[in-house]
């Protein structure tokens, strides 16, 4: 299913600062949207969206809010736009965020995702809607994050970025 | 080729003359992770390395719930002093992450990266202060290095004298009332004009500081004598070049605002950009359950000054909670030397030690269900400070100060001297 949510969702909605006291990215996952949408930690499965509007992830810079997301085993998250340093810590974890017009989606909506070809397909509504993936996001969603990366290319990798 | 002051910076860090769009790696001055998120950039770090790229520009502050107030953060707390002690860099336990380093640290000219998302303060310096996260820091801590794509700068001009009662904050409210919640997503906020001119560094720290709330990656004044002279006092004389932007520099948009018919701001919760005068919001009676003075927004002594000034010799509302957290050890020193600490303890205030205090809920003055606070700090989201019904109102320190004094959200001008 997708978790539709509205504009300006900020990291204290994400993982409030009360419960990111730990480093365990499971226990994270447990805490995600504890307060603003308590039955998304019981009830998410894996594949599901996480449908956004603008400026997801805005707020504090604690990377909590990207390592719950992810552990959360998503498909990507869909934004019409992302904060700044919510898209930088998912562009170095991998966890996948494209950019979208979200009005459209509905919470029950079949998605399909093809990061290949960059399309997404609404099948419920027999609809595309283009999609924005910026080189480096899919490039380092596809290496397993930029630590994983580094260790695989060596330190010195990190000038080849440019290049996605 | 015209150049942004931002831009300047970013040239001088890369061995190259880059303008906005460009893909670059640039060399950072200092990088900064705090008892949060350094925790989170032990794993990722030792993937990749052993030893950080030099201690001397790692700085590692506890502040946002020092002395620690439960097993699980002195667990994290433990992991973190544990690294420090393994690379040579000493825990500092001053105060906010950036009031120290705005103190001791930041230079004119400077490239900085902050795990933290307040980090654009210290462009209050003249500095370029960026915010990251974990993984971010774990990557710089190893190589020195961080990537960015060089950002657009929207310049803000601030112009008149400001009215009796208002202060940076209410300017910087009145900013964020317009650009919104992300208007300058990956931008780089110039602050510049005859208004911003005549603040001294801890008022234009203010302004800097809430550039975050409206997405910047940075926020900058170019560097003058004020910068100078905060230099000086802070006891460390640095020589700087000029650095401004050129007179024929691009910026993606300007906006002008004329401050002398301004008057105090307030934001309702839980948005930055819901800002309205706080004689509007006085008019509807609100109750206040807590005043909280401090944080990295505005707890400098110039804002305790103005809180002694209104609270001297006078007693808190009765019921209501007062709770003034000092930004640093040395403000902390100051306000006790100036007698304020024993001031605000007549009032009835509770003075905490330096630190983030209760502007992240963790600790020191959590919030319960439906309670009421006017904060002087910079997010007023919901579950900021605690329950997530709880109610933030952002003002500056004479607002916050004025209501402690009646008990409801009060404009702070006919208090003000």
């Amino acid at each position: 299913m997708n978790w539709k949510f509205g504009d300006n969702i900020n990291t204290d909605l994400i993982t409030p600062g009360r419960y990111n006291i730990t480093t365990d990215p499971r226990e994270l996952a447990k805490a995600c949207f504890i307060e603003y949408r308590p039955e998304f930690r019981q009830q998410v499965q894996p594949g599901d969206f996480v449908v956004a509007g603008h400026n997801f992830g805005c707020g504090s810079s604690r990377e909590t809010a990207a390592v719950a997301l992810k552990h959360s085993h998503l498909r990507a998250v869909i934004a019409k736009s992302f904060a700044r340093i919510f898209f930088r810590n998912a562009i170095n974890l991998g966890l996948l965020c494209v950019i979208a017009d979200t009005d459209s989606i509905e919470e029950s909506d079949r998605l399909e995702l093809d990061i290949r070809t960059q399309a997404l397909r609404n099948a419920t509504r027999d609809r595309t809607i283009p999609i924005e993936i910026p080189g480096m996001m899919l490039r380092l969603h596809q290496e397993g994050g930029i630590i994983n990366f580094l260790k695989r290319n060596g330190l010195s990798a990190l000038a080849d970025l440019e290049k996605f | 080729m015209a150049q942004t002051l931002a831009e300047k910076i970013f040239s001088n860090h890369c061995g190259r003359a880059v303008r906005a769009g460009d893909f670059i790696l640039a060399d950072l001055d200092l990088v900064m992770a705090h008892d949060t998120t350094c925790a989170w950039a032990l794993e990722p770090f030792y993937q990749i390395a052993e030893r950080v790229f030099d201690p001397q520009k790692v700085f590692i502050p506890f502040d946002h719930a020092f002395p620690s107030p439960s097993v699980a953060m002195s667990k994290l707390q433990s992991q973190i002093r544990k690294f420090a002690d393994e690379q040579g860099i000493p825990v500092v336990y001053d105060g906010v992450c950036h009031q120290v380093m705005s103190e001791r640290l930041i230079n004119p000219g400077n490239l900085i990266l902050g795990a933290d998302s307040h980090s654009p303060t210290g462009g209050g310096l003249g500095a370029l202060t960026i915010g990251v996260g974990s993984t971010d820091a774990a990557i710089a801590m190893a190589t020195g290095k961080s990537w960015f794509r060089v950002p657009q700068t929207i310049r803000v001009t601030v112009s008149g004298d400001l009215p009796s009662g208002c202060y940076s904050k209410d300017v910087v409210l009145a900013v964020a009332k317009e650009m919104g919640p992300d208007g300058a997503n990956y931008r780089v906020i110039e602050y510049a004009g005859p208004t911003v001119e005549g603040f001294n560094v801890p008022a234009r720290l203010t302004l800097t500081n809430m550039s975050a709330e409206m997405g910047a990656k940075a926020a900058v004044v170019a560097p003058d004598d004020q910068t100078r002279a905060y230099l000086e006092e802070n006891d460390r004389p640095v020589d700087f070049e000029p650095l401004r932007s050129d007179a024929d520099a691009s910026f993606e948009r300007e906006l002008h605002f004329d401050v002398s018919e301004l008057k105090p701001m307030i934001a309702r919760p839980p948005d930055i950009d819901n800002d309205v005068p706080v004689e509007q919001v006085e008019s509807e009676r609100v109750a206040v359950d807590q005043v909280f003075i401090g944080s990295c927004t505005n707890c400098r002594i110039e804002d305790l000054e103005v809180v002694h000034r209104m609270w001297k010799g006078k007693r808190v509302k009765e019921g209501l909670r007062a709770i003034v957290t000092p930004a640093s050890r040395r403000v902390y020193l100051q306000a006790l030397q100036r007698g304020y600490v024993e001031e605000f303890v007549n009032f009835g205030a509770v003075v905490s030690s330096p630190g983030c205090g209760p502007c992240l809920g963790r600790s020191g003055g959590v919030l319960y269900d439906n309670e009421v606070c006017v904060s002087t700090s910079n997010r007023n989201f919901e579950g900021r400070m605690g329950s997530p019904t709880a109610k933030i109102f952002l003002a500056s320190p004479a607002t916050a100060a004025a209501s402690a004094l009646t008990g409801i959200i009060t404009d702070p001008r006919r208090y003000v001297a």
